[in-house]
C-alpha cells in the first residue's frame, strides 16, 4: 500500500553562502504514482553543540553535562499545503534568507571534537495515519562574514636549539643541533595556506622528518569554570630523512575545510588554532616548537 | 590399325617469316606501356586518409567517369576514418574511450608544443628497465589488500554472502590491513605493480574513487624505500606508470564533467569551467593536500598538476616552484632526484613553456650533491653492499632527463652556465656525464676540449672516466668538433681509455669512439685504435666476453669505410676479424662485411688484396654450414658469396678468372647455388671469349674453351639437384655448341639423356612435394629443341640422340595415368619435322648441323620417316587405349587434339592417309564434347587462313570435312 516516493535537498551554490545571502535550491520528489500528503514544510536551523570532554569533567559527568545546545538561527515555512504531488518528478523551488535576529552573530560551520557549529535544511513531508512521515536533512555551510581588522603578515622568526627548549629532563644527553626559520605570518587567512621557511643549520644526530602539526584549541565554559583541550586536526611531513643541512625545506600547509575557522571567542565557547613544528630526529627525540595561530576570512 | 606413313610438310620459314610478320608501327613513346606503374591521375588531396585501401586498383586513365562507388565514400568512409582513428589512438585508446576525439587533438597539441625533436619519456623508459636489474628478493608492503581470494569465514553462515563480501572489501580498505609481500623476483614485483594498475582503473571505473587514491597513494610510499637500491630506476619508472594514469583520470573526469553542452575546447579557460567542476578539482587538492606523509602528496600533487587549469589560470605557474622547493624536505638524495625527474616530466608535458623552474630543479640538486658522500648514504651503501660508482650510475637517468628538458631548445647561454656551474662544483663527474648525454651534441662538440678538460680534472674516485668519455664520445659521434682539434681530441681521449683496466669497460668505451676516429680520420689512425682493441682483448681472451661491442666496431668501421681496398690495406683488421672465434659471432661479422660489400661495391675488381680478404671472409661464411644449418641461412649465405663472384673479373685475362673459379670451387664445394654460379660464370667466360675472337677460335682459345667446358663437366655432378644439373648440361652443351667442341657438346647432351631416368616422380619445391612431370616435360622440349643443331656422332648411327633420348623416354617409369611419355612423343613430331626441311629453322655460325652433313640425303630422310610412324604409331596405341575407359575422355580428347594441330602444322596433308587421320584424329578429339569450342572455331579459320597460300589449298578441303560440334 505504501507508495515509494523518494524525496532529497538539492542547493545551489555547491552547498556554500555567506550571511545576507539566500540559501536557496529544490525540493525534487520522485514518485512511481500520484501520492496524497498532508503537507510539506521546510525547517532551517543553525546550532552550536558543545560537549565537555571526560578530561576535564569526569566520564559520566561528561555524559550528563554536556552543556545545551545554542542556537544561532531557526526558521521554518510552509512549501506545499495538503493536497497530491503527481507521478513522476517534482521540484518544489524554496529560498530562505541567511539573516540573523537582533544582535547574535553567524558563525562560521566549523566541525570540531567539542564544539561543533552546523547549519541544516529539514524538510517534513506529512501523510496520513497510515504512512510514515517522510523527512530528510542536509547540512549546508556557512562563510562568515569577512573580518573587519586589517591583516599585517608579520613575519614570526624562530630559532631551536637544545638551549631553547622547555620541558625536558636531561639537558646534558640531547645532541646538538640548530634550526632556524620562520613563518610568513601567524595570523593566516583561512583560504590561503600556511607558509613560511625552516633550516637545519646542523644537526649532530640525523633527522627522521619534520612535520606540522596544527591542533585546535576548544574552550567551552560551564557551570564550574571552564574546560580547555586541544586536540590534533592534521600533521603534515615536510621533511622526510636526513635532509640537506643549510638548504631552507618550505613550510607549507592548507588549512582543511570543515575543520578550521576564523578564530572564535564567544561568551560560552571558544575555538582557536595552533602550529606546532615537530622534529624527529633519528634516536626518537621529539623536538616541537608551538605557535599560536589567529585565522580569519577574507 | 597399318602403320601410316609420313610425310613431312616441306617449309620456307623465310616466306613464313615474312607473312607472319606484322607490319612495323611505330610505337608511342610515353603512351600507354602494359609494364608502365598504374599511375591514378583521379587524386584528391583532401582523401589523404583513404590510405592505400582502393586507389592503386582504380582505373588508369583520366578520362574515366569518377567511379561511383569511391564518389560515395568521399571524405567519410568509415572504414578509413576507424582506421585513422585507430592509428593514432591505439595508446589512448585503454583508458578515454569515452573521449577518444578529445585524447587524440590533445595528443597533436601536446606534440606541437614539444616537437617531434625532444626524445619522450616512452623510449627512455624500457631502456631504464632492461639496465636497472637486480636478482635481489624485493618486497611490497601495502597498507590495503589487492586480492579477494581469502578464504570465507565458515562462522557467519548467518549473514548473507553479499553483506559479507562488503564488510570484508571495507576491512581490505581499512588503514590497519597492512600487508607485506616479501621475496619477491624483480618480474614478481613488476606484475604485483601493473595489478595495481589495473586494480587502479577498475576501483575508478565502479566509482571508487577513495579506493583509488589510496591505492596511488600506497604505490608512491613505495618510492621512499632504497632498499635493493639497485632496482630503485625501473621502480621509479614502474610506479610513475600508474601515477600517470591517477593523473589522466581524474584530469578527463573532471574534463567530461564541464563538457555538458559540448566538449571543451584544448585551449579552455577557467571560465569555461563550471562550478561543479571546480569544486570536484578543489575537492581532490584539499584531499591531497591533507595526505600525511610527504612523498605520496609530492608526488600525488604532481600526477594532477595538469588539473590546475580548471581553477585558475597560474595555476600550474605557481604550483611548479612551490612542489620544486617541497623537494628540498626529501633527505634521501636519490629519492629527490627522481622525484626531481618527475615534475620535470610532468612539467614538460603540461607546461613546457615554464623553465624557470627545470633550472631550479637542477640548482637544487646540485646544491644536495655533497649528501652523496655524506655519512647515512655512505652507511646505506655498506649495508646494501654497493660500490659507490654503480651507485652513482643510478642517478644517470634522474639527471639525465631533467638536462634533457633543460636542454631543450635552449639558448646556448644557459647551456654555458651549465658548464660554469659544473665547474664549481669541482668538475662532479656525475654531473659531467650528464650535461655531457642532455646537450645537443653540436654544443659538447664545439667545446669538446674543454670538456677533455674538465674531465680530467674531474675526481678520480667515485665515477668511472671511461664513462665520461664514453658520453664525450657518443656526443662526439653525432657532431663534429671544429677540425683543428679534432686530432688533439682523439688523442686526449685515447690516452685515457687505452688505460682502462677493465677489459669490459674499456671496450665500451673504445666501441664508441671508434665512430669518431672513422668519421674525421683516415685508415691509418683507425687502424691504430684496432690494434690497440686487439692489443687490451687478447689476453685472458676477454675478447669472449665483448662479441657484442666488438661487432659495433666492425658496423662502424663499415658505415664509414667502403672502399674495400683500403679496409684491407689496414694492416689490423684482419688480424680483428680473428677476435671473433665463436662461429656464430664470426658468420654474423662476415655477413654485415658482405652485405656492405654488395651494396657499396660498384666495380667490379681484381685487386688481389680485396679477393684474398674476401675469399677469407666468404670461406669463413661457407666453413659454417654444416648438417644442421638451416636452409634459409644457406639460402642468404650462398646470395652474399654469389654476390662476391659477381664482382670477380680479371678482365682479359680470362685464364686467371678461370683459375679463380677453380679456386672457388674447391672453397664453396658445400654450397650449391654457388657451385651454379660457378658454372654459369664459366660458361660466360666461354661466350665471352667467342666474342672476343668474333666466333674464330685459335688454337689458344679453343684449349681454353675445352677448359671451360671441362669445368662445368666435372663441377655439374656434384650438384645434387637433378634439374640443375640437367639444365646445366643442357646450357654447357649449348655454350660447347656455340664454342665449336663438338665432342665435348656430345658428351653434354649424351650425359644428359644418361641422367634423365634418375629424375623422380615427384621433388620437392619450396617444402611440398610435386609431381616432376611438368618440369620433366619442359626440359625435355627445350633439349628437342637443342637436339635440331646437333650434328650427328661420325661413329655412331643417324639420330643416335634423338633415339636415345626417346628409348629412356620410353624406359623412363612415368607416373600411372600419365600421358607424359606420349606427349614427349607429340613434341618430337616437329623436330623431326625440322630435321626433314632443306634449310633448318636455325643453325650455329661456323657449325655444319645434320642439314649440311646429310644434305637431304633420302636415307637420312626415310630413316626420320620411319622414326615419326613408331611415333605416331605408339601416340595411336595409346589414345586407344584411353577409349577403353570413359573417364579417360578428356584427355584422350586433348591428346588427339595436339597430335591435330602437330599433323596440320608440320604433316604434308596432301597425303591422302595422313589426310584421313588428321580428320579422324578432329572428329576423336569433338567426340565427347571435351574440345573448347572457342579453340576449335580459331583452328578451323587460320586454316581457311593459310588455305588461301598457294602450296597449302589443299586445306579449304580439309575444313570442309572437318565439323564443329553442335552447342547442344
Amino acid at each position: 500500500l505504501s507508495v515509494l516516493c523518494d524525496m532529497h535537498i538539492e542547493l545551489k551554490n555547491n552547498y556554500f553562502y555567506h550571511l545576507q545571502e539566500t540559501v536557496g535550491g529544490v525540493i525534487v520528489l520522485t514518485c512511481k504514482e500520484a501520492m496524497q500528503h498532508h503537507g510539506i514544510s521546510l525547517s532551517m536551523e543553525g546550532i552550536v553543540n558543545l560537549q565537555l570532554s571526560s578530561k576535564s569533567v569526569g566520564v559520566f559527568e561528561a555524559f550528563y553535562n554536556s552543556v545545551k545546545p545554542i542556537q544561532l538561527i531557526s526558521s521554518n515555512i510552509e512549501v506545499a499545503k495538503a493536497g497530491k504531488i503527481p507521478g513522476g518528478k517534482t521540484e518544489i523551488p524554496f529560498e530562505f534568507p541567511l539573516h540573523m535576529k537582533g544582535n547574535k552573530v553567524l558563525y562560521e560551520t566549523y566541525h570540531g571534537v567539542f564544539v561543533n557549529i552546523q547549519y541544516t535544511l529539514r524538510c517534513d513531508l506529512k501523510r496520513s495515519l497510515l504512512a510514515k512521515d517522510l523527512s530528510r536533512s542536509c547540512e549546508f555551510i556557512v562563510h562568515s562574514q569577512p573580518c573587519k581588522a586589517k591583516i599585517v603578515a608579520a613575519p614570526v622568526n624562530f630559532s631551536i636549539t637544545p638551549d631553547t627548549l622547555q620541558n625536558i629532563r636531561e639537558r646534558s644527553s640531547l645532541p646538538k643541533f640548530r634550526i632556524r626559520g620562520h613563518l610568513d605570518a601567524t595570523s593566516c587567512v583561512i583560504s590561503q595556506p600556511l607558509t613560511g621557511e625552516l633550516v637545519v643549520e646542523k644537526s649532530d644526530v640525523p633527522i627522521k622528518s619534520i612535520e606540522l602539526q596544527l591542533v585546535r584549541v576548544e574552550t567551552c565554559g560551564c557551570a564550574e569554570g571552564y574546560a580547555r583541550d586541544a586536540t590534533e586536526i592534521q600533521n603534515i611531513q615536510i621533511a622526510e630523512g636526513d635532509v640537506c643541512h643549510g638548504l631552507s625545506i618550505p613550510i607549507y600547509m592548507v588549512f582543511p575545510r570543515l575543520f578550521t575557522c576564523p578564530t572564535l571567542e564567544t561568551t560560552n565557547f571558544k575555538v582557536e588554532f595552533e602550529i606546532n613544528i615537530v622534529i624527529v630526529l633519528h634516536d626518537d627525540h621529539l623536538i616541537t616548537e608551538n605557535f599560536p595561530l589567529k585565522l580569519c576570512r577574507l | 590399325m597399318a602403320a601410316v606413313q609420313w610425310y613431312s610438310r616441306g617449309r620456307n620459314y623465310d616466306a613464313e617469316l615474312q607473312m607472319c610478320r606484322p607490319e612495323a608501327m611505330p610505337v608511342e613513346f610515353g603512351d600507354y606501356h602494359p609494364l608502365k606503374p598504374i599511375m591514378v591521375t583521379d587524386t584528391k588531396t583532401s582523401r589523404g586518409t583513404r590510405k592505400g585501401s582502393t586507389s592503386s586498383s582504380s582505373s588508369s586513365s583520366s578520362s574515366a567517369p569518377p567511379d561511383p562507388l569511391s564518389s560515395m565514400l568521399d571524405g567519410t568512409d568509415p572504414l578509413s576514418l576507424f582506421a585513422a582513428a585507430s592509428a593514432t589512438e591505439t595508446s589512448t585508446m585503454s583508458h578515454s574511450s569515452f573521449t577518444g576525439d578529445h585524447g587524440r587533438k590533445r595528443k597533436e597539441k601536446q606534440e606541437e608544443t614539444m616537437g617531434p625533436d625532444f626524445e619522450p619519456w616512452s623510449s627512455k623508459r624500457g631502456e631504464i628497465l632492461a639496465r636497472f636489474t637486480t636478482t635481489e628478493k624485493l618486497s611490497i608492503n601495502l597498507f590495503m589488500g589487492s586480492d579477494k581470494g581469502k578464504a570465507p569465514n565458515p562462522g557467519s553462515s548467518a549473514v548473507s554472502e553479499k553483506v559479507r563480501n562488503r564488510l570484508e572489501e571495507l576491512d581490505d580498505l581499512e588503514e590497519g590491513s597492512q600487508r607485506e609481500l616479501l621475496n619477491l623476483s624483480q618480474q614478481d614485483y613488476a606484475n604485483r605493480i601493473e595489478e595495481l594498475n589495473q586494480s587502479l582503473k577498475e576501483a575508478w571505473a565502479s566509482d571508487q574513487k577513495v579506493k583509488a587514491l589510496k591505492i596511488v597513494i600506497q604505490c608512491s610510499k613505495l618510492l621512499s624505500d632504497t632498499a635493493v637500491i639497485q632496482f630503485y630506476p625501473s621502480k621509479f619508472v614502474l610506479i610513475t606508470d600508474i601515477l600517470d594514469t591517477f593523473g589522466r583520470l581524474v584530469f578527463d573526469r573532471i574534463w567530461t564533467m564541464c563538457s555538458d553542452p559540448r566538449p571543451l575546447p584544448d585551449s579552455f579557460t577557467v571560465e569555461d569551467v563550471n562550478d561543479t567542476a571546480k569544486e570536484t578539482c578543489l575537492n581532490w587538492f584539499f584531499k591531497i593536500a591533507s595526505i600525511r606523509e610527504l612523498l605520496p602528496r609530492l608526488y600525488v600533487e604532481t600526477a594532477i598538476l595538469k588539473c590546475n587549469r580548471f581553477l585558475n589560470k597560474l595555476g600550474i605557474q605557481e604550483t611548479l616552484p612551490r612542489l620544486t622547493s617541497t623537494i628540498r624536505g626529501i633527505g634521501d638524495p636519490l629519492v629527490a632526484a627522481y622525484a626531481r625527474a618527475y615534475l620535470c616530466r610532468v612539467g614538460m608535458e603540461v607546461a613546457p613553456h615554464l623553465k624557470e623552474c627545470l633550472n631550479q630543479n637542477i640548482f637544487d640538486l646540485l646544491a644536495t650533491f655533497r649528501q652523496i658522500s655524506g655519512e647515512s648514504i655512505q652507511k646505506q651503501l655498506v649495508v646494501q653492499r654497493v660500490e659507490a660508482p654503480e651507485y652513482l650510475t643510478l642517478y644517470s637517468p634522474a639527471i639525465n632527463w631533467i638536462l634533457q628538458c633543460i636542454a631543450y631548445r635552449a639558448p646556448e647561454s644557459l647551456l654555458t652556465e651549465m658548464m660554469e656551474r659544473c665547474k664549481t662544483l669541482a668538475n662532479n663527474a656525475l654531473l659531467l656525464n650528464s650535461v655531457m648525454r642532455a646537450f645537443r651534441p653540436e654544443f659538447v662538440a664545439a667545446r669538446a676540449t674543454d670538456f677533455i678538460g674538465m674531465i680530467k680534472d674531474c675526481d678520480e674516485s667515485g665515477f668511472p672516466k671511461h664513462l665520461l668519455f664514453g658520453s664525450l664520445g657518443r656526443s662526439l659521434a653525432c657532431a663534429d668538433p671544429p677540425e683543428s682539434e679534432r686530432l688533439t681530441i682523439l688523442n686526449e681521449a685515447w690516452k685515457v681509455i687505452t688505460k682502462v683496466r677493465s677489459p669490459q669497460d674499456y671496450i665500451s668505451c673504445a666501441e664508441i669512439w671508434v665512430e669518431f676516429t672513422c668519421r674525421h680520420f683516415s685508415k691509418r689512425e683507425v687502424n691504430t685504435v684496432l690494434a690497440d682493441i686487439i692489443k687490451h682483448l687478447t689476453p685472458d681472451r676477454a675478447f669472449e666476453d665483448a662479441y657484442p661491442q666488438l661487432l659495433l666496431v666492425i658496423r662502424k668501421i663499415l658505415t664509414y669505410f667502403h672502399d674495400f681496398s683500403v679496409l684491407f690495406s689496414m694492416e689490423r683488421f684482419l688480424p680483428f676479424l680473428d677476435m671473433f672465434q665463436k662461429d656464430s659471432v664470426r658468420v654474423e661479422v662476415c655477413k654485415s662485411i658482405m652485405e656492405v660489400f654488395i651494396k657499396h661495391q660498384v666495380e667490379v675488381t681484381r685487386d688481389p688484396v680485396i679477393l684474398n680478404a674476401m675469399l677469407h671472409i666468404c670461406k669463413t661464411m661457407h666453413d659454417s654450414v654444416n648438417a644442421l644449418t638451416l636452409e634459409d641461412e644457406k639460402r642468404s649465405l650462398s646470395l652474399l658469396i654469389i654476390g662476391f663472384i659477381r664482382m670477380v673479373s680479371f678482365g682479359r685475362d680470362f685464364e686467371q678468372q678461370l683459375s679463380f673459379c677453380v679456386e672457388a670451387r674447391a672453397t664453396f664445394c658445400n654450397l650449391e647455388p654457388v657451385l651454379v654460379q660457378l658454372i654459369h660464370t664459366v660458361n660466360q667466360l666461354a661466350m665471352e671469349t667467342r666474342r672476343v675472337m668474333r666466333g674464330n677460335h685459335s688454337r689458344k682459345t679453343a684449349a681454353f674453351v675445352r677448359a671451360c667446358a671441362a669445368y662445368s663437366f666435372i663441377t655439374i655432378p656434384s650438384l645434387s639437384s637433378i634439374f640443375s644439373r640437367l639444365n646445366l648440361y643442357l646450357l654447357s652443351g649449348q655454350v660447347a655448341l656455340a664454342n665449336q667442341c663438338l665432342s665435348q657438346a656430345d658428351a653434354f647432351l649424351k650425359t644428359a639423356v644418361g641422367v634423365l631416368p634418375e629424375v623422380p616422380r615427384s621433388i620437392s619445391v619450396e617444402g611440398k612435394f610435386r609431381s616432376s612431370e611438368s618440369f620433366l616435360l619442359d626440359f625435355i622440349n627445350n633439349f628437342l629443341a637443342t637436339l635440331l643443331v646437333v650434328p650427328d656422332h661420325p661413329e655412331h648411327g643417324v639420330l643416335y640422340l634423338v633415339r636415345g633420348l626417346l628409348n629412356m623416354v620410353q624406359d623412363y617409369t612415368w607416373e600411372d595415368n600419365s600421358d607424359g611419355k606420349v606427349r614427349v612423343y607429340v613434341s618430337a613430331l616437329p623436330l623431326l619435322a625440322a630435321m626433314s626441311q632443306e634449310t633448318y629453322l636455325y643453325s650455329i655460325p661456323k657449325m655444319d648441323s645434320n642439314e649440311t652433313l646429310y644434305g637431304g640425303d633420302p636415307k637420312f630422310l626415310s630413316e626420320i620417316n620411319k622414326l615419326c610412324e613408331t611415333l605416331i604409331g605408339q601416340i595411336l596405341d595409346h589414345l586407344k587405349a584411353l577409349a577403353r575407359d570413359e573417364q579417360n575422355a578428356r584427355r584422350q580428347s586433348t591428346l588427339a587434339f595436339s597430335l591435330f594441330g602437330v599433323l596440320l602444322a608440320h604433316g604434308d596433308l596432301r597425303n591422302i592417309k595422313l589426310n584421313q587421320l588428321a580428320i579422324n584424329l578432329w572428329n576423336l578429339s569433338h567426340k565427347h564434347g571435351h574440345c573448347e569450342t572457342r579453340v576449335s572455331v580459331r583452328t578451323l579459320e587460320s586454316m581457311k587462313l593459310q588455305a588461301r597460300q598457294p602450296d597449302l589449298a589443299h586445306l579449304s578441303d580439309t575444313v570442309q570435312r572437318l565439323t564443329l560440334q553442335s552447342r547442344t
